[in-house]
């Protein structure tokens, strides 16, 4: 990537690795993107790719150990994030960044009111007194559509798309610059994920925040998103912006996700699954390591570990082949 | 909720009955002639059998449990002594404010020494402070409690001349029991704790509250600590339900006049009313306490609330 | 079924190279197995009998002779605990024995059975453990009569609510699993699905509580040869060791520190043990 002026957000060279049990994994590799103020960029992979993995160490909030920033920088508004003294991040967690979580039925504290849980976080990153963070808390619940008078129950007696709602109105009730959205939607009903998606789009535009979508939901990528990176074994393997991916898919593996979604025109043509197992990230192929799934790869493929290629504008992928995808345009 | 705890109080009678009736039959098959207790050695036969008589000792078992019964449940009488002749009730009642003298002060030196030690031995996992402390508990726990507290004798009143050995007559009295208590209880707490600790620190909303920007120490003690707390509240509820039936051992080491000792010397000595009477007042002490224990669980735990009040409208 | 035995062979092999790796479970293994050892070979061991008295040496402090040194009686004190070591860890193996095999039928018998039986049974439990262990082994012992059979009884009798609590807790949370349905499903009978799918479930932590269920019984013990009612001289006992010498703390703390920290090592070893079994046989507990 070219360096001009530091862009808003910026992730350079980002390495995290776990330790299990005495051996070395390395989650995250050599991952790069940027962000412009006020843009969606989805993080699009499967499970286990190291997406949340990368969303926390924005936070630095991965467990330590056994996970272990090893690698890369990320600035923020100027700032370098990682070398930042735990002090002074504390004062961006919640505030300027803030996250929401894949699974709201967990991410909940069972034992504190909803309200308290928002008025928490409010009375962190502004100076007002408990009583006027409670109030902004209720102000925020009616925000996600809860009645304000619920502000005193417990986590138990909401539903999960309700706690979604509640667990949207903490992060974003200090108005964050940047929201990290780490599949927000999954653990939903299909009817309720609709609801929060479009609650999230609205808020989004009225405050003003940037956001980075996790999902492995290529419908919500093509609603929310004008940037998408995805992510394929902790290495982004394909980068542009959403028609880019969508129109001028470059990777064989953005192609095999496409493939195996369902299409509504083309009903009749089966779904073709991507073959083989996501890799096991103790023992990654030397190579690409998406060749031994990949249906293009050469011999050159398990030898040879491929860079990111700057295809066109702010398109890259990782792939040794010139134009291998051609996807017929819908 | 009221219902619920109308609902355990009510669920103590049945119990405290089978105690009584375990109690009962223990004392009434335990060898040994009553009558040859209360009189002196040379009662002749007649004297004896007289004696019997009097006291209803003749009568069929039944007939003298439901007697006892009685007494106790209906009139709070749990009869008199054989040895000094004195109520049980009266005695126990008057021994009583030593023994939770003795209870509180030792659960409180547990809790004091155990929550802290689990916490930070959970917090510090795998290091040499997490190994340390765990296994200083399993050392504390692994030490018979009389021993330990005969070796805080030996040292600080024997050797040392710090503090009394036994006794209640001054402040510094209580240190060497309290202490020897409550550091054999702390050790099972601190393992409790850090077991809780491991367990909720993984969870979800621990993170959120990382990624609100929170203090790691409010993370631990706020928002970690409060969900471990269920189980912990638990085992010191229990603790001091055990303690306040009086902590046989310790009370006849510093020789405390508390329920304990009361109980003990009525055992060696088979004075049964005693020993009946007691263990009936152990028991509603330690049914008492853990009710108190599922009180505070509903501060404890939200959720537990409606748990107990769905139970309660379920069953009646 | 060939497979699904090399597979639990596996776990099993599994289980006891974590334990390898767990320097305090090995150590509390090689401290306990000593322990036993020199027990059962205490009388070719001891210098001494237990009863022999030397009473141009009573109160001999450790050393010149004797390793741990005499008691009031002149008796060799390490040659005692040799001997001690057999009635000691006795009553904290049968006690553990005779409860887990009750409390376990028990606990069996509430949790495949459940309904009015598990109720009647849980009732009767209840009303069992409304008095404090120590209390309720004091009065059964009391009314048995004091020697070692009677506390070895006593002992066993108030820790079976334990085993079969634990036993039930394991069957309840079994019962409702997909897997014990569909043994249902495909008619396995009563005594197969306990046998193949619960049982297996149970027992690691099974196995825990017995290893240390057999620590506080020498506790237990101890305690009750404290209140006299363990065993009886001259018969030998740590319990009854470290309480005779209680009398002369003053002057000769060498009579109850060394039964006292007999006790405590043998105890402990047996915790760390249990400790070492619990985090090798279930290892999610461990992260």
């Amino acid at each position: 990537m070219d360096h001009q002026p530091r862009k808003w957000m910026e992730v350079k060279d980002l390495a995290v690795e776990y330790t299990v049990e005495g051996d070395r994994v390395h989650a995250v590799n050599q991952v790069s993107f940027s962000l412009d103020r006020g843009q969606t960029l989805g993080l699009v992979g499967e499970t286990g790719a190291g997406k949340t993995t990368i969303a926390k160490s924005i936070l630095r909030i991965l467990p330590d150990p056994p996970a272990r920033i090893c690698g890369g920088e990320i600035y923020f508004e100027g700032e370098e994030l990682l070398t930042l003294p735990e002090k002074k991040m504390r004062t961006i967690r919640g505030n300027k960044i803030s996250m929401i979580f894949q699974d709201p039925m967990t991410a909940l504290n069972p034992v504190y009111t909803v309200g308290s849980q928002i008025a928490e976080v409010v009375a962190l990153h502004q100076k007002v007194t408990g009583r006027e963070a409670q109030m902004e808390a209720v102000r925020m619940l009616e925000k996600v559509g809860i009645d304000g008078e619920r502000f005193g129950e417990y986590p138990h007696q909401f539903s999960g798309g309700m706690k979604q709602r509640v667990v949207i109105a903490m992060a974003l009730a200090c108005g964050p610059k940047l929201l990290l959205a780490d599949e927000p939607t999954t653990a939903l009903d299909v009817t309720i994920q609709a609801q929060v998606l479009d609650m999230m789009n609205q808020l989004k535009e009225e405050f003003g925040t940037s956001m980075i979508l996790i999902t492995h939901d290529l419908g919500i990528v093509a609603e929310m998103c004008d940037q998408v990176a995805v992510v394929y074994a902790g290495q982004i393997v394909e980068m542009g912006t959403a028609e880019d991916i969508f129109d001028r898919t470059a990777h064989p593996y953005t192609e095999g996700l496409f493939n195996s979604l369902p299409r509504v025109e083309g009903s009749k043509k089966r779904l073709t699954p991507i073959g083989g197992m996501p890799p096991n990230p103790m023992e990654l192929p030397k190579g690409c390591a998406f060749s031994p799934r990949c249906p293009y790869a050469a011999k050159k493929c398990a030898e040879q570990c491929p860079g990111l290629r700057h295809l066109e504008g702010g398109h890259y992928s990782r792939c040794i082949k010139e134009n291998v995808v051609r996807r017929e345009k819908r | 909720m009221g219902r619920y705890i109308i609902k355990r109080i009510l669920w103590m009678i049945p119990v405290l009955l089978g105690v009584s009736f375990l109690v009962f039959s223990l004392m009434y098959f335990t060898p040994g002639d009553p009558a040859a207790i209360i009189l002196e050695v040379e009662a002749t036969p007649a004297q004896m059998e007289a004696c019997r008589e009097e006291m209803g000792l003749n009568k069929p078992f039944f007939e003298r449990y439901i007697t006892y019964i009685y007494q106790a449940f209906v009139k709070f009488d749990l009869g008199t002594s054989y040895i000094n002749g004195r109520p049980v009730m009266t005695e126990l009642l008057q021994r009583f404010p030593y023994t939770f003298r003795v209870a509180g002060i030792s659960v409180l030196v547990a809790v004091a020494i155990g929550i802290p030690l689990g916490v930070m031995a959970a917090v510090n996992q795998y290091t040499w402070k997490d190994h340390l402390s765990m296994l200083a508990a399993l050392f504390s726990m692994s030490m018979p409690n009389f021993w330990f507290a005969l070796m805080l004798v030996l040292f600080f009143s024997l050797k040392l001349g710090w503090l009394p050995a036994t006794g209640i007559g001054h402040w510094t009295c209580y240190l060497l029991p309290c202490f020897s208590i409550g550091v054999h209880s702390a050790a099972g707490l601190a393992r409790q704790t850090r077991s809780g600790m491991l367990e909720v620190i993984r969870q979800d909303y621990i993170v959120t509250a990382r990624a609100k920007g929170q203090r790691e120490s409010k993370v631990i003690f706020g928002h970690a600590l409060k969900n471990a707390m269920i189980p912990i509240i638990t085992q010191v509820g229990t603790m001091l339900g055990r303690q306040m039936g009086g902590a046989i051992i310790a009370e006849s080491v510093f020789s405390i006049p508390g329920i304990g000792s009361y109980m003990s010397t009525a055992i060696k000595s088979r004075d049964y009313p005693v020993v009946q009477g007691g263990v009936l007042f152990v028991a509603v002490i330690f049914a008492l306490s853990m009710l108190l224990v599922d009180i505070l669980y509903t501060y404890a735990d939200p959720r537990m609330k409606s748990r107990y009040e769905s139970s309660a409208k379920k069953q009646g | 079924m060939e497979r699904d035995r090399r597979k639990k062979k596996s776990q099993f092999i599994m289980a006891m190279n974590r334990l390898k790796r767990n320097r305090m479970a090995v150590a509390g293994l090689v401290i306990i197995t000593v322990m036993v050892l020199a027990s059962v070979c205490a009388p070719v061991i001891a210098p001494y009998g237990y009863e022999q008295q030397d009473l141009y040496h009573i109160f001999a402090p450790p050393g010149n002779g004797h390793i741990f040194g005499t008691d009031n009686l002149g008796r060799d004190i390490f040659s005692r605990l040799l001997y001690g070591g057999r009635q000691s860890l006795k009553i904290g193996v049968v006690s553990v024995a005779m409860a887990s095999a009750v409390g376990i039928l028990v606990g069996c018998g509430a949790g495949y059975y459940g309904g009015r039986v598990d109720n009647l049974i849980m009732r009767f439990l209840d009303v069992f453990q409304a008095v404090p262990a120590l209390l309720m082994s004091i009065a059964i012992a009391t009314t048995l009569g004091p020697g070692i059979n009677n506390a070895m009884l006593a002992i066993g009798i108030t820790t079976i609510p334990g085993y079969a609590r634990m036993t039930r807790a394991s069957f309840m949370s079994v019962r409702g699993m997909e897997y014990v349905e569909a043994a249902a499903a495909i008619n396995a009978t009563d005594l197969r699905i306990i046998l193949k799918h619960i049982l297996p479930n149970a027992i690691s932590p099974m196995i825990v509580q017995i290893t240390m269920g057999v620590a506080s019984s020498i506790l237990a013990a101890a305690s009750l040869s404290f209140m006299g009612l363990g065993a009886q001289p001259p018969l030998p006992e740590w319990g009854a060791m470290l309480s005779a010498g209680r009398t002369y703390i003053r002057d000769y703390p060498h009579l109850c520190m060394i039964p006292g920290a007999t006790i405590m090592l043998a105890v402990l070893s047996l915790n760390m043990l249990g400790d070492g079994l619990g985090d090798a046989l279930d290892p999610r507990l461990k992260n």
